[in-house]
């Protein structure tokens, strides 16, 4: 077994962490306190490709693999959770799919723009009655002549109203159950498609979480993705992908906030010394440490096995499990660490505690994951 | 128009720290970086080649190492790359190296080429004009800003302390690039997997000896040479006063002043 | 034998630089050791009348070459013209100012007539012990009597080398301004003029200068300070400058700036003091908010008289304090701006 990174990997760190310090770190507070999507951010992301990474170049792609797209939203995760997710959802999530499962057509139209980073894009699963038990949608799509005919709400989609193309889930066949699940590409201006209300959240407060609306919204019968019930298969293989991506920010998350206290407790003084002298101190951050470590080699083992076309769907389950726990974990006791200073907004460390929670919930739950995890091992 | 830019992978000096036994430098762990002025080259080649055309060549002197610099600047868009490399060029000094690099860049070719003004670690300033004077080529340096560029000629802004000259040079010619001149790009993520398909040349001893004054070269060959280096020695402290209301801060300050015939 | 001292004088709009002049004061402390002449080389078009003032500070001999073709600075001419001096006269030692002229053209001289150069140096003195004869010796150097030690910071400052040039002739440095002192004026003091004549061709001016401005500068160059009021990243933003500025007013000083609010952009990059930016020596150096990493302290630390304010108790800064506050600097810089004017004002009163 290989745990060496590529020289690739070495050179995209390096570019990773001086774009997430240069470009992203000194907007994460702002982002935060005024619940701003970072549109500024978006243009330089895709100029130096970062919106497109696993994707090949003769669509508009970085030609990478998934382990440095990881990489890539590890890093930002760092820095700013929000501007992570927004690279994350937006490559798992939309270009995944197209690229998985879409027509030559389907990707020269809507992949191209997308990993290029010209479009953002964003996924609708999730619905008011169909969170973690997704296979119950309500959101109807019909066939007439030769469009598709949309009906129904989702909730919770990330990137909403930036996006300008969506891979929306819909039930097409309601007596198939979830065979009876497709998925299709509905671009933002279609009509009949509306973007709803906005939650105010915990954290990644600067990402965009919107209900969509769909009322008639009339789409040409081209923009099926897959075949009429595959959708089911599409969003749950789009998932195992998505959760490298979350597990990656979470990751992140934890790891900025290591560095974060490490520089901390070797500044504050209590007692006449460093509080980075004491033993409790160092062994905190010794015991996190590790698990961050070990969370990492979770993560880079599942996208190396999705890089290799092998089963990795518990791996990304079981890193996504491993790193939202993680995260939430290491930023609550650095938090602790900081004590008084690390409740106030005059250091990330609050932040980063709001972010971390939300790996544990959002593209599966925590519990979704264990339920993905025992049944690979056979408990159904 | 072929751009040719000379860089130099250097310790990230900001991280740079002693020993304090020995009082040496610590250089094991140093992250390596390309030399920041010569990364303003960088990006001041590609602007020049997105303006009127051509190619942008990087070149490095240095160990096998140095293979890392190349591939970021391939990654940032440059289109080929030469590393200069050979056991008999260790230890050069600027004369020693300007003549290095001058026969490698008279095998490469150009028409313009810039280098950054200096390096951090040795902070010379000396192997752009240098490189110049071998090549018998034009130079301007101290660039902080690329002004028009047409098919055989590059005009510049020339910085000096108190002003500055707009200068037009004829190609070829060599620049050196300062700080201000460009912010560099950042590699691309596409452009990093690029890098990796490219094949980096290496210039070694064999190729240039027939062009280099070989009594000239090295360390024995290089005209100055290190006598000693030893750590800084600091001021010695003064008086630090600590607790003291903002007033009693005030006061002491200016007693300061008073006493040493400030005000 | 090669003989003499060279000091190339930088002369700007036909006016010579301060670091001419500290050139050849230390040049006359070389002298005592070597027992040799400072002849100063004057270049440019139009400046016979500068050349009295190179012999009031201590050169004793001054080669002028005055030609149109010197007017503006342009590398090659003057490479040329300093050139054919060196093989003219085949000094044993010459000294160029580190500035952005003297950095251009020593280069190409030392290249042209095949000798060493060492760049930007800070400390120059003849070698003098039984090791450093046997080193010079060791190298190659003929007369470990008459070989010159130039020190200069290296690595960012944290690591000072001291170079030789034991083979080549002549020994070349470039040596920073503001660091060496020039000698009292003495202006019974008189040399000998020698005017040299370079055949210039059209060819020589090899670029085209379409424009020369010189920047309306409103501020003191602050290696020519004598007051230096200075802001740190402890000073919380651009609009700490505000404070720093107000101090620097009620003292008549100018404003410095640690390389972290230059990057920050709070301020312009001619501010900023230390290894990258300026090397001064005033007789007040001010440190507000300044943590003073090695990279700083390298450029101040020749100040007369150090202050520095800093919250935190352990800054470095204090290390090389003359008088170090630990304490708030945006609290402590209004007071201070205060107490100084009316310090004055009771003063003038009297």
């Amino acid at each position: 077994m290989e745990f060496g990174y590529s020289k690739e990997h070495v050179l995209l760190r390096d570019l990773y962490r001086k774009f997430a310090e240069t470009e992203v770190k000194p907007l994460a507070e702002e982002l935060d306190e005024e619940e701003r999507f970072p549109v500024e951010s978006i243009s330089k992301l895709a100029r130096f490709g970062f919106m497109g990474i696993p994707f090949p170049k003769e669509y508009g792609g970085a030609g990478g693999d998934y382990l440095s797209y990881s990489m890539a939203v590890e890093e930002l995760g760092k820095v700013c959770a929000t501007t992570s997710v927004i690279v994350s959802a937006h490559t798992s999530l939309c270009a995944g799919p197209i690229y998985m499962f879409g027509t030559e057509e389907q990707k020269q139209k809507y992949l191209v723009p997308l990993a290029k980073g010209e479009k953002l894009g964003a996924f609708g699963l999730t619905e008011p009655s169909a969170g973690t038990d997704s296979s119950m949608q309500q959101t109807t799509a019909k066939l007439d002549g030769d469009e598709y005919v949309l009906n129904g709400t989702k909730v919770f989609i990330t990137n909403a109203g930036y996006a300008e193309i969506y891979v929306i889930i819909a039930m097409t066949d309601k007596a198939k159950g979830n065979r009876g699940i497709s998925a299709f590409i509905v671009e933002k201006d279609t009509p009949g498609f509306s973007i709803g209300k906005k939650e105010r959240k915990m954290g990644i407060r600067g990402s965009a979480t919107c209900d969509l609306i769909m009322e008639n919204c009339r789409i040409p019968k081209e923009n099926l993705l897959g075949k009429e019930g595959q959708g089911f298969k599409i969003a749950m293989q789009t998932l195992d992908g998505g959760r490298i991506g979350i597990a990656s920010q979470a990751l992140g998350i934890a790891e900025g906030a290591i560095e974060e206290c490490v520089k901390y407790v070797m500044e504050r003084k209590q007692f006449k010394k460093k509080i980075g002298q004491f033993q409790n101190t160092q062994f905190e951050l010794a015991d996190m440490a590790t698990k961050v470590e070990a969370t990492k080699l979770l993560i880079y083992k599942a996208a190396c096995e999705k890089d290799a076309h092998r089963p990795y769907s518990h791996l990304s389950a079981m890193a996504k499990y491993m790193a939202g726990s993680t995260a939430s974990d290491v930023t609550r006791r650095c938090v602790q660490l900081f004590g008084g200073y690390g409740y106030t907004r005059d250091y990330p460390m609050e932040r980063m505690m709001r972010d971390a929670k939300i790996t544990e919930i959002y593209e599966g739950t925590s519990e979704v994951q264990k339920m993905v995890i025992s049944s690979w091992l056979g408990l159904k | 128009m072929k751009i040719v830019v000379c860089i130099k992978q250097v310790p990230d000096t900001v991280e740079v720290k002693i020993d304090p036994k020995t009082g040496t430098l610590i250089r094991d762990g140093v992250p390596s970086i390309i030399n920041h002025d010569d990364k303003t080259g960088i990006e001041a080649a590609l602007t020049l080649k997105e303006k009127i055309g051509g190619t942008v060549t990087v070149v490095s002197m240095g160990p096998p190492q140095a293979d890392i610099a190349l591939r970021e600047a391939l990654a940032m868009g440059c289109d080929e790359a030469y590393l200069v490399s050979a056991r008999e060029f260790g230890g050069s000094d600027t004369y020693a190296t300007s003549g290095i690099l001058a026969a490698a860049l008279d095998k490469i070719g150009y028409d313009v080429i810039i280098t950054g003004r200096q390096a951090i670690d040795g902070d010379t300033a000396q192997v752009g004009p240098q490189i110049a004077e071998k090549l018998h080529l034009p130079q301007v340096s101290y660039v902080e800003e690329l002004v028009d560029a047409g098919a055989d000629y590059v005009t510049v802004k020339r910085q000096f302390e108190d002003g500055y000259h707009i200068v037009k040079v004829k190609t070829p010619c060599l620049l050196t690039a300062i700080a201000e001149l460009a912010e560099p790009r950042y590699m691309s993520v596409g452009g990093v997997f690029e890098a990796y398909t490219k094949e980096i040349k290496t210039i070694g001893f064999e190729e240039l000896k027939d062009g280099l004054e070989l009594d000239m070269i090295g360390l024995k060959g290089s005209p100055t040479n290190v006598y000693k280096s030893f750590t800084k020695e600091m001021k010695g402290a003064g008086t630090v006063l600590n607790d003291l209301t903002p007033e009693q801060a005030v006061e002491a300050i200016v007693n300061k002043l008073e006493e040493k015939f400030i005000i | 034998m090669s003989k003499g001292i060279f000091v190339v004088i930088e002369q700007r709009s036909g006016k010579v630089q301060n670091v001419g002049l500290e050139l050849i004061g230390e040049s006359t402390r070389l002298k005592e050791d070597l027992k040799d002449e400072v002849v100063a080389v004057l270049l440019g078009h139009e400046i016979e009348g500068q050349v009295d003032k190179l012999f009031h500070y201590g050169a004793d001999k001054v080669i002028l070459v005055d030609s149109p073709y010197l007017k503006e600075y342009v590398t090659e001419p003057y490479t040329k013209a300093i050139t054919a001096i060196a093989k003219e006269y085949d000094p044993e030692i010459m000294l160029f100012g580190a500035s952005s002229i003297g950095r251009d053209v020593a280069p190409r001289v030392a290249s042209r007539v095949k000798t060493g150069l060492v760049a930007d140096t800070t400390g120059l003195r003849m070698a003098k012990t039984e090791e450093e004869y046997a080193k010079e010796a060791a190298m190659g150097c003929e007369d470990p009597t008459r070989a010159l030690l130039m020190t200069r910071p290296a690595f960012g400052g944290n690591i000072m080398a001291t170079l030789m040039c034991p083979r080549t002739k002549p020994q070349m440095a470039t040596v920073r301004p503001g660091v060496m002192k020039r000698i009292a004026k003495d202006t019974t003091r008189t040399g000998q003029l020698i005017k040299f004549n370079v055949d210039f061709t059209d060819a020589d001016m090899n670029v085209e200068i379409l424009e020369v401005v010189k920047a309306d500068k409103k501020a003191v160059d602050l290696t020519e300070a004598k007051l230096i009021v200075s802001g740190g990243r402890g000073i919380g933003g651009a609009q700490g400058f505000d404070l720093i500025r107000d101090v620097a007013d009620a003292l008549g000083a100018e404003v410095g700036s640690s390389r972290a609010c230059v990057d920050a952009g709070w301020i312009e990059k001619d501010r900023q003091v230390g290894q990258t930016g300026k090397t001064v020596r005033p007789d007040l150096y001010m440190a507000c908010g300044i943590s003073g990493a090695i990279q700083h302290v390298a450029g101040m630390e020749n100040s007369e008289l150090v202050i520095s304010i800093n919250k935190n108790d352990t800054a470095p800064i204090f290390e090389v304090s003359d008088l170090g506050i630990v304490g708030d600097v945006k609290v402590i810089l209004p007071k201070l701006a205060d107490a100084i004017r009316k310090y004055k004002a009771a003063k003038a009163n009297n």
